[in-house]
């Protein structure tokens, strides 16, 4: 083990906790489905990547300045949302857990064929309009990126614990989560909230696409960010926004740490396999998180 | 299966439960068996017989799967995990001790039978989508450690070349004599699967699938037959690891990705959950998929695509449509293959008199 550094530790624990945040922005994603729908998302992966795809697409092909491609991805999440919500979720409603799985997992192929197909092999960049000089903080420097895209999670995990929270909207979901019958029962469309959650899905991914995008560069491997989703949300539990931000600055740190402390004795690589050990000895002990409601079967 | 009943006369269990409902049945696998036997080998050329290969081998793993996920209700990410760890044990075992192909094949179907029963583990107290993930993670961990760990993985590029088999003191080394080879474990496979689903076991594993806490209270010890069901279907994932590495001549760390878990998983929904026909006809089905893709691109795709272009249009394509037939299975015919078959059955039952 390479000798104790505080600098080093310090770097490594800022870094962390940016790319923890950033982690919490596409676990958010995951989050929003699940609590609304109950519906596992395999392709959260794919939907950040296609987002970056059409982000970085609109910028190469048209030329659009940062804010129109921005804009522009949103919308396109929005509407692939909405438009995944009814074609391949809603038939699945009251289907075994299996099926939902597996229907994502075909989403995320799908995904990651026709984005590769629509704008090509290549990875791009996506130029956000700020500047490349690392931001000091005390005896460490920060890339602007990971601090943009940790602002921006920041922001966004904020707003949607008041959505939830306060938000006539927000309640509704709550409801149709809590259980679908009931919320009919009160008079909500619970087919509607389940393609708004999809559609606010959208919203979260086209954001975590652009940071990430703007961060690695666009291409098919942009979507094995999705992979640090599962171990983000377990961690913090599956159907909370607090758990999901906790969940991604522990993973965050903690690969990070890892990383650069085991990294050179293995080989590398660490950064994949340690916040899965961390997720299997989580579903060990307490399987539904740190903040996931516990749930209580009934014969 | 191709015969036609003229109704149900079965009037005990036994009856019920019989591997032959009919002795007409007899003569259709005899058929089969003299089809694939004698007639296969003869008319196909090497190509044709390559491509039965892979889908020989298929069959084993998506039988193995089916166990778990179709018949005990399992969710497992990680069959292209357990198939990785019994190629490497033969691996080792052959290029170390010089192990013959009949001691190091279930030497490596038992050690991913050890490695799965681990992996279930968890299964008692977490199921559904807990499970999915957990064996998620135990792709990707088990994935890492065999590609860091010198010791497994030997030399360059986490490889170990395997070579051929010898059996009866002759070397497998054409595509014909590896046909026979695979066709041997393809029904032994077959067999196996068809009598532990009828067996004690299999019941056992078909209650915990409806109903698991019913299963219990009629006394099913279910954490042991859920072990058990992790147990079989990675001896199977196992067994089909080793027969791919004997056959490519080569064991590595890539053809066990976690896309191939995903290849099993949709072998088993596309052919059809907790039905062994469907296990054979989803393993040919995802099998031939790409292949069916490349060459019909490689004939029409100059029409649409640049030649450049065409290199990268093909795998890509082949995702599409890979997801995408999944997808469609699951929102139309959930029952896959195996369904569309017995539609097809069930009307030629009363055909031509359609009611």
């Amino acid at each position: 083990m390479p000798e104790f550094d505080l600098r080093f530790t310090l770097f490594l624990l800022t870094n962390g906790v940016m790319i923890g945040l950033m982690y919490a922005l596409i676990a958010l994603g995951f989050v929003l489905i699940y609590k609304a729908t109950d519906a596992i998302n395999f392709a959260q992966g794919e939907f950040v990547m296609f987002a970056g795809f059409i982000a970085a697409g609109a910028a190469e092909f048209a030329g659009a300045p940062f804010w129109v491609c921005a804009l522009l991805a949103v919308g396109g999440m929005i509407a692939l949302g909405f438009a995944l919500e009814r074609v391949v979720l809603r038939p699945l409603i009251g289907r075994p857990v299996i099926a939902v799985v597996m229907a994502t997992i075909g989403l995320a192929a799908v995904l990651r064929g026709t984005a590769v197909l629509a704008f090509g092999a290549g990875t791009r960049n996506i130029s956000m309009p700020i500047p490349d000089d690392p931001i000091p903080l005390g005896p460490v420097t920060l890339p602007p990126v990971e601090v943009v895209g940790a602002a921006v999670s920041l922001i966004f995990l904020a707003g949607f614990t008041w959505f939830f929270l306060k938000s006539r909207t927000g309640i509704a979901m709550r409801a149709v989560a809590d259980s679908q019958q009931v919320a009919m029962a009160m008079g909500i469309n619970v087919r509607r909230y389940f393609a708004f959650a999809w559609a606010m899905a959208g919203i979260v991914s086209a954001l975590g696409g652009i940071v990430w995008g703007a961060m690695l560069g666009v291409d098919n491997q942009l979507a094995l960010v999705g992979l640090k989703v599962f171990p983000v949300v377990i961690l913090g539990g599956l159907d909370s926004i607090l758990g999901a931000v906790i969940g991604g600055l522990i993973v965050g740190v903690v690969e990070n740490l890892a990383a650069g402390y085991f990294d050179p004795l293995v080989g590398g690589g660490t950064k994949d396999f340690v916040p899965y050990l961390l997720m299997i000895i989580v579903l060990m002990v307490r399987p539904e998180g740190i903040f996931g409601r516990r749930r209580i079967e009934r014969v | 299966m191709f015969h036609r009943e003229s109704g149900v006369f079965k009037t005990s269990y036994a009856a019920d439960m019989a591997l032959y409902p009919l002795p007409i049945a007899r003569w259709t696998v005899a058929a089969f068996a003299g089809l694939f036997i004698l007639i296969v080998p003869l008319i196909c050329g090497d190509y044709p017989i390559s491509i039965l290969n892979l889908i020989l081998i298929a069959i084993v793993g998506a039988l193995g799967l089916n166990i778990l996920v179709g018949y005990t209700g399992q969710i497992s990410i990680g069959t292209g995990a357990f198939m990785s760890v019994g190629a490497y044990t033969a691996a080792n075992l052959v290029t170390r001790l010089g192990a013959p192909f009949w001691l190091a094949l279930p030497a490596g179907g038992l050690m991913a039978a050890l490695v799965g029963a681990i992996v279930g583990i968890p299964s008692l107290r977490i199921r559904g989508i807990y499970l999915a993930i957990a064996t998620l993670a135990a792709q990707l961990i088990i994935e890492w450690t065999i590609n860091h760990v010198q010791w497994i993985s030997g030399g360059v590029q986490a490889s170990v070349m395997i070579p051929r088999p010898s059996v009866f003191g002759i070397r497998l080394v054409s595509e014909r004599q590896f046909y026979f080879f695979l066709l041997f474990f393809v029904v032994l496979a077959l067999v196996a699967t068809l009598n532990l689903v009828r067996s004690r076991v299999g019941r056992a594993f078909i209650a915990i699938r409806d109903q698991d806490i019913a299963a219990e209270i009629i006394g099913i010890d279910i954490f042991r037959y859920k072990l058990y069901a992790f147990a079989i279907s990675s001896f199977f994932a196992g067994v089909t690891g080793v027969l791919e590495s004997y056959y490519l001549g080569i064991a590595n760390y890539e053809q066990f990705q976690i896309d191939v878990s995903i290849d099993y998983l949709a072998m088993v929904i596309i052919g059809g959950l907790g039905s062994v026909l469907g296990s054979v006809l989803g393993a040919i089905f995802v099998t031939l998929l790409p292949i069916a893709t490349r060459l019909f691109l490689e004939s029409f795709g100059g029409l649409f695509f640049s030649n450049a272009n065409l290199l990268n249009v093909i795998p890509n394509l082949r995702l599409v449509i890979f997801g995408g037939l999944i997808i469609f299975f699951l929102v139309v015919e959930p029952d896959g293959l195996n369904r569309l078959w017995r539609n097809i059955r069930n009307y030629f039952r009363v055909w031509p008199f359609s009611y």
